[in-house]
């Protein structure tokens, strides 16, 4: 909402200075978006003397001007105005000076030959008018070398204020003069609109059929002139970024911003029959002023006569009948409209008008009357002719809201305490009429449809009293060192995330929504969007791979050579969205090196690596982890896994990425990536701080080798449980070190060699012993397909 | 006699140059056929006054001996060594071998920061689904389906299911739905911070159509403004490190509120870099007011007796705003060289003794 300092003070005295009027309307919750005054870009251009013109010695339609500027020796310009001549006065702007309407900056510059040093300005070269067809004219006694903007009364700040949804009052001027006043920023004009008696019955019949629209109010003005309106109104609608278009046409456009009121104005001569408000028809059409057609539908209120759609009420006037440089007879409309159809009709439209941001929010039902009242004047004044008699169709709403207030809630609510007479005060300067009573009953203003309660009351008192004045007050705070509010969830996602941070990984935080062409080969995303800002985010995320392997295709187009991301954030499944770490390990696993060789690449088994170091900071027991087969079709069938407690806990999937949909993302090589279902970890068993007692054994551990010949396609995990199994007691850890094919292993089959570490307990084991295990261990392997190699 | 082997026998044992020759005198002096050995042995054959004279004098001609054999092999030892040690060179200018180092990102580190200082003042915090229906996103908070503030989120929604058509799925505008699950499911008091993604279609240099927020909401007898204006000084002067901090509450408007206020912090612009303190300009960081009674009824609480406040703040601004981050977008483009830059190091934990920055 745009405003000039000059409308302002039609409708509040006061001497207050802009900085002052800006932070009274911050502070009342009118934010000051900002303060310009279009006068400040004028400050280069001066009134000047045209002392000669004579015609250019190259070009006809050119003059050649000496032009007195005040400032010193007199400078040749030369100009194209047809108008120029000697001893008009105008307004000049030197070498530097930056020309709003044509946006350039002036220099020195010789046209045909001839020197110029600078240039006389049109209205529209200052933006003052579309006037184009000459240089401005000044009275002769118009001092030469002043500022112009000065001279011509120019200045008039312009404030650009935010107006929230709720309040509808502050969408015209002297709402917001109201809002200034109350604060004890002048005072407010009162301007009552006096009634235009009409000549004659209003030859129009109006009536409203539709709950849309609950009072019609109509009258029609015969014999207007409609043309340019004068300059002042044109000024005051540039000046807030209105287009002039015509007087009757601005006469609406300045209501509406003046007094938050929009009315229409209809061509007498395009109507057939009376006017109607009622519901659209299914299938009926308008084309609006802007020159759009719109279907209308049975949910939208429009204003009709016997033959068609003329105005989509409340939003948007018809081509058909609007009012042209030859109209003579207007029918003046003021309705009220409901704002709940409004802004249903609005948003089903997609038209973004001043009038529907208006009604849509409720404009004031009790200026419905002063509303075509205050129009018939401006019309009769700007335009001449003579006014009907008023119909009103339907019925004016007239809301008569009171609410209980108890005053102290301004401290019960707002902390503050404000005296009560202050309170009443405020209240009455906002238009609230007070009871004092017990408790209070406080008269809402018609033309405030956003109070309806006590909450309402106690924010207006202290939007008045100031929320600076809002003293600080420490909440209670429970005694002792604060306790801990992490739950385990939360917990489980902070060790996750600076596990994987602390082995080497970056964290990377991608969109939510992912192409669906990148979704489909994760399953396709069980949610997507109807109105996606594009359509490459349109599908929510199945899987946190489909992100990260586009970020990783990034990455390595930037010239990376080794990526290592993850992510933790939700995937969106039909049932929930469960809390996910993704993993993509690309390129490089180690650079080229001195002492290494050779680049290595990433392989399935850093997956597995990354998913038990995330699991182990879930706080899982790892090494109670099964390896089960993939299921997931996104990874190579032959080089993935799953790991799981069991069969139906699985915790994470993990291997190399299926080259086919590296493919799908252009890379190149293998990816290993991985997924751990962090939902799916089951709750600590834990209880208390304690852990069990413990003493180191006092023995030392010792270790024995073994070397097993097994099927080359049997899981070495089999071997290895198989092997820690063979005695419980004794056996404290078994490990692979050697795997191997080749020379002196069968086929099909290969060499698996394992340090088995025997713990004992209280006493060194005898030789037999030693030996009785071995034996154990070797049966033990053979139960899992192993035999001992000899 | 033994003079002179003692002075033979120490020529040497100096002369030695190797351990092979110094054992080699070792083994002929005090070996079982060595010379002290030997001269050990007529010991046993001598008179008892004799004994008495020879004995100490040849038990002190061993020890001279096997002290000097012990400080020659010291010398050769430690020669030994230095000898090696010239010979074994390694450029200490090499490069050590490589580890990768990891990052967190500045988003997830903030969302760790906020948590630790409200836990201190005895916020929980507390989680909902992104994907929320229409009723918590809006209905619930006082933005019935005819509101003009509905078009002020630009909201992604769902398809419409047919079989539910009553419930119009849509991505979270905010996080303040959270704020009717924790009054729905919990009694008060209530102390929660709600962290998490949020979605509006919008796009430019600071504005993207995913983005996080944090919802705050208290929930007490007796709960004022005054205490939200606390707890907002207190959280801006926490997260900023800063003491000097000003706050302006401005009112302002949002359905779930009355009285509504939205939130500027002072900060200075001195040399173009942001500092918050004072109060030269003004720095909008969030939106927040008294919960109002609607929502509190909606939620099953009796506003007579419940009341209190809710704020909701942009994370990705109080990132960019603490850490210097100039484009939003770039948050979300996953790029390794700014992820290097702006992330974090695994152990930059934020704890109130170590400091909530890092």
């Amino acid at each position: 909402m745009k405003f000039t300092l000059s409308w302002l003070k039609d409708h509040l005295d006061t001497t207050a200075s802009v900085d002052e009027i800006a932070a009274a309307l911050t502070g009342l919750g009118l934010e000051v978006e900002g303060v310009t005054d279009p006068a400040a870009a004028l400050a280069p251009f001066t009134v000047a003397h045209v002392l000669t013109a004579s015609r250019h010695p190259q070009a006809d339609k050119l003059q050649v001007l000496t032009v007195d500027t005040g400032d010193g020796a007199p400078k040749q310009v030369v100009c194209g105005a047809p108008n120029a001549r000697a001893g008009m006065k105008g307004v000049f702007g030197g070498p530097g000076a930056y020309v709003p309407g044509s946006d350039l900056t002036l220099k020195a510059a010789t046209i045909r030959g001839v020197e110029s040093f600078g240039m006389m300005c049109s209205a529209r070269e200052l933006q003052l008018s579309d006037e184009h067809d000459g240089i401005l004219e000044l009275p002769d006694d118009a001092p030469v070398g002043t500022a112009y903007a000065a001279y011509a009364a120019l200045s008039d700040p312009v404030f650009n204020v935010g107006i929230t949804p709720n309040r509808q009052d502050c969408m015209g001027v002297s709402g917001i003069a109201r809002d200034l006043a109350a604060k004890g920023i002048g005072t407010l004009k009162d301007r009552p609109v006096e009634l235009v008696p009409g000549a004659f019955p209003c030859p129009v019949p109006i009536t409203t059929t539709d709950d849309g629209c609950p009072a019609f109010l109509g009258r029609v003005v015969r014999g207007v002139r409609n043309g340019p309106s004068p300059d002042w109104l044109q000024r005051r609608l540039r000046a807030v970024g209105q287009k002039p278009i015509s007087a009757l046409v601005d006469i609406t456009n300045f209501i509406t911003f003046d007094r938050g009121r929009p009315l229409h104005v209809y061509d007498l001569a395009t109507l057939h029959g009376g006017l109607t408000a009622r519901r659209a028809k299914d299938g009926e059409s308008v084309v609006a002023l802007n020159g759009k057609t719109y279907a209308l539908d049975e949910t939208m209120t429009v204003i009709a006569d016997e033959a068609e759609v003329h105005d989509i009420g409340g939003i948007m006037g018809g081509a058909a009948s609007g009012v042209s440089e030859t109209t003579t007879d207007v029918l003046i409309e003021c309705a009220y409209f409901d704002p709940a159809r409004i802004g249903a009709t609005g948003r089903k439209l997609g038209i973004f008008t001043d009038a529907r941001a208006r009604f849509e929010r409720g404009v004031d039902p009790d200026f419905l009357i002063a509303g075509i009242e205050l129009a018939t004047h401006m019309v009769l004044d700007l335009c001449g002719g003579e006014a009907s008699e008023v119909i009103t169709a339907g019925e004016i709403p007239q809301p008569a809201l009171t609410v209980a207030y108890r005053p102290e809630r301004t401290l019960g609510l707002a902390g503050v305490a404000v005296p009560e007479d202050v309170q009443a005060d405020i209240l009455s300067r906002l238009g609230f009429r007070v009871e004092m009573g017990e408790p209070w009953v406080v008269g809402v203003p018609s033309w405030r449809r956003d109070i309806d309660g006590e909450a309402d009351i106690v924010e207006e008192v202290v939007r008045l009293f100031g929320f600076e004045h809002v003293p600080s007050t420490p909440l209670e705070r429970a005694p002792g060192v604060a306790k801990p509010t992490a739950t385990a969830a939360q917990k489980l996602e902070r060790g996750v995330r600076r596990a994987l941070a602390a082995r080497g990984l970056d964290e990377a935080i991608t969109w939510s929504f992912v192409p669906p062409a990148q979704a489909e080969p994760f399953g396709g995303a069980a949610w997507t969007l109807a109105n996606p800002i594009s359509a490459d985010l349109a599908a929510m995320r199945p899987s946190l791979l489909p992100g990260l392997l586009a970020a990783t295709a990034r990455n390595l187009a930037h010239g990376q050579s080794s990526i290592r991301l993850f992510e933790l954030g939700r995937r969106y499944l039909a049932g929930g969205e469960p809390l996910t770490a993704g993993v993509v390990l690309a390129g490089e696993r180690t650079a080229r090196d001195w002492q290494t060789g050779a680049a290595t690449a990433f392989d399935a088994l850093d997956a597995k690596a990354e998913a038990l170091a995330g699991l182990a900071a879930a706080g899982l027991p790892v090494e109670r982890l099964m390896v089960l087969p993939p299921a997931d079709g996104w990874y190579h069938p032959g080089r993935s896994g799953r790991l799981g407690l069991g069969p139906k806990t699985i915790l994470a999937a993990f291997g190399e990425l299926h080259p086919r949909i590296a493919a799908q993302f252009d890379l190149k090589g293998r990816v290993a990536v991985a997924e751990l279902f962090l939902d799916a970890v089951p709750p600590s068993r834990a209880t208390g701080r304690t852990r069990p007692s413990y003493a180191p054994p006092a023995l030392q551990a010792l270790t024995r080798d073994f070397a097993f010949l097994v099927p080359a396609d049997q899981p070495a995990e089999a071997l290895l449980r198989a092997v820690r199994g063979a005695d419980k007691a004794l056996i404290a850890d078994v490990r692979l070190f050697d795997r191997f094919a080749g020379p002196g292993v069968p086929e099909g089959q290969v060499s698996l060699a394992l340090t088995v570490t025997i713990q004992p307990a209280d006493r060194s084991p005898t030789d037999a012993e030693i030996e009785a295990l071995a034996a154990k261990i070797v049966a033990a392997a053979a139960r899992a397909g192993a035999t001992l190699r000899g | 006699m033994t003079e002179t082997l003692e002075h033979d026998l120490l020529a040497h044992i100096a002369a030695a140059d190797t351990l092979d020759a110094l054992e080699a005198v070792r083994v002929a002096a005090l070996g079982k056929a060595g010379s002290v050995t030997a001269l050990m042995k007529t010991l046993g054959g001598m008179a008892p006054d004799a004994r008495l004279v020879e004995g100490p004098r040849l038990n002190a001609l061993r020890e001279v001996v096997a002290g000097a054999i012990a400080a020659r092999k010291g010398e050769l030892e430690a020669a030994a060594l230095d000898a090696r040690l010239a010979t074994e060179r390694l450029d200490m200018t090499l490069p050590a071998p490589e580890r990768p180092t990891g990052t967190i990102h500045p988003i997830s580190q903030v969302f760790d920061e906020l948590a630790e200082i409200f836990a201190d003042l005895g916020f929980a915090v507390a989680t909902g689904p992104e994907i929320e229906d229409d009723w918590h996103n809006f209905t619930a908070l006082n933005i019935p389906e005819s509101h003009p503030a509905r078009a002020m989120h630009d909201t992604f929604y769902f398809p419409q299911n047919a079989a539910d058509s009553d419930r119009k799925m849509l991505l979270r505008t905010h996080t303040s739905p959270v704020q009717i699950r924790t009054m729905m499911t919990q009694a008060p008091p209530i102390r929660i911070i709600a962290p998490g993604r949020t979605y509006r279609s919008d796009s430019d240099a600071t504005h993207t159509p995913m983005f996080h927020q944090v919802e705050g909401l208290v929930i007490d007898r007796g709960i004022t403004l005054g205490h939200l204006k606390w707890t907002l000084e207190t959280f801006i002067k926490a997260f900023f490190e800063v003491d000097d901090v000003t706050l302006r509450l401005r009112p302002s408007y949002f359905p779930f509120t009355e009285p509504g206020a939205e939130v500027d912090v002072g900060c200075s612009w001195a040399g173009g870099r942001l500092s918050i303190g004072g109060s030269e300009s003004w720095l909008e960081v969030l939106g927040s007011g008294m919960v109002h009674p609607r929502v509190i009824a909606a939620c099953g609480l009796d506003p007579n007796e419940w009341q209190g406040f809710a704020f909701g703040c942009g994370i990705d601004r109080l990132a960019m705003l603490k850490y210097g981050i100039t484009d939003l977008r770039a948050c979300f483009d996953a790029d390794l060289r700014w992820l290097k830059h702006f992330g974090f190091r695994a152990l930059d934990v934020p704890t109130l003794s170590g400091g909530i920055g890092a």
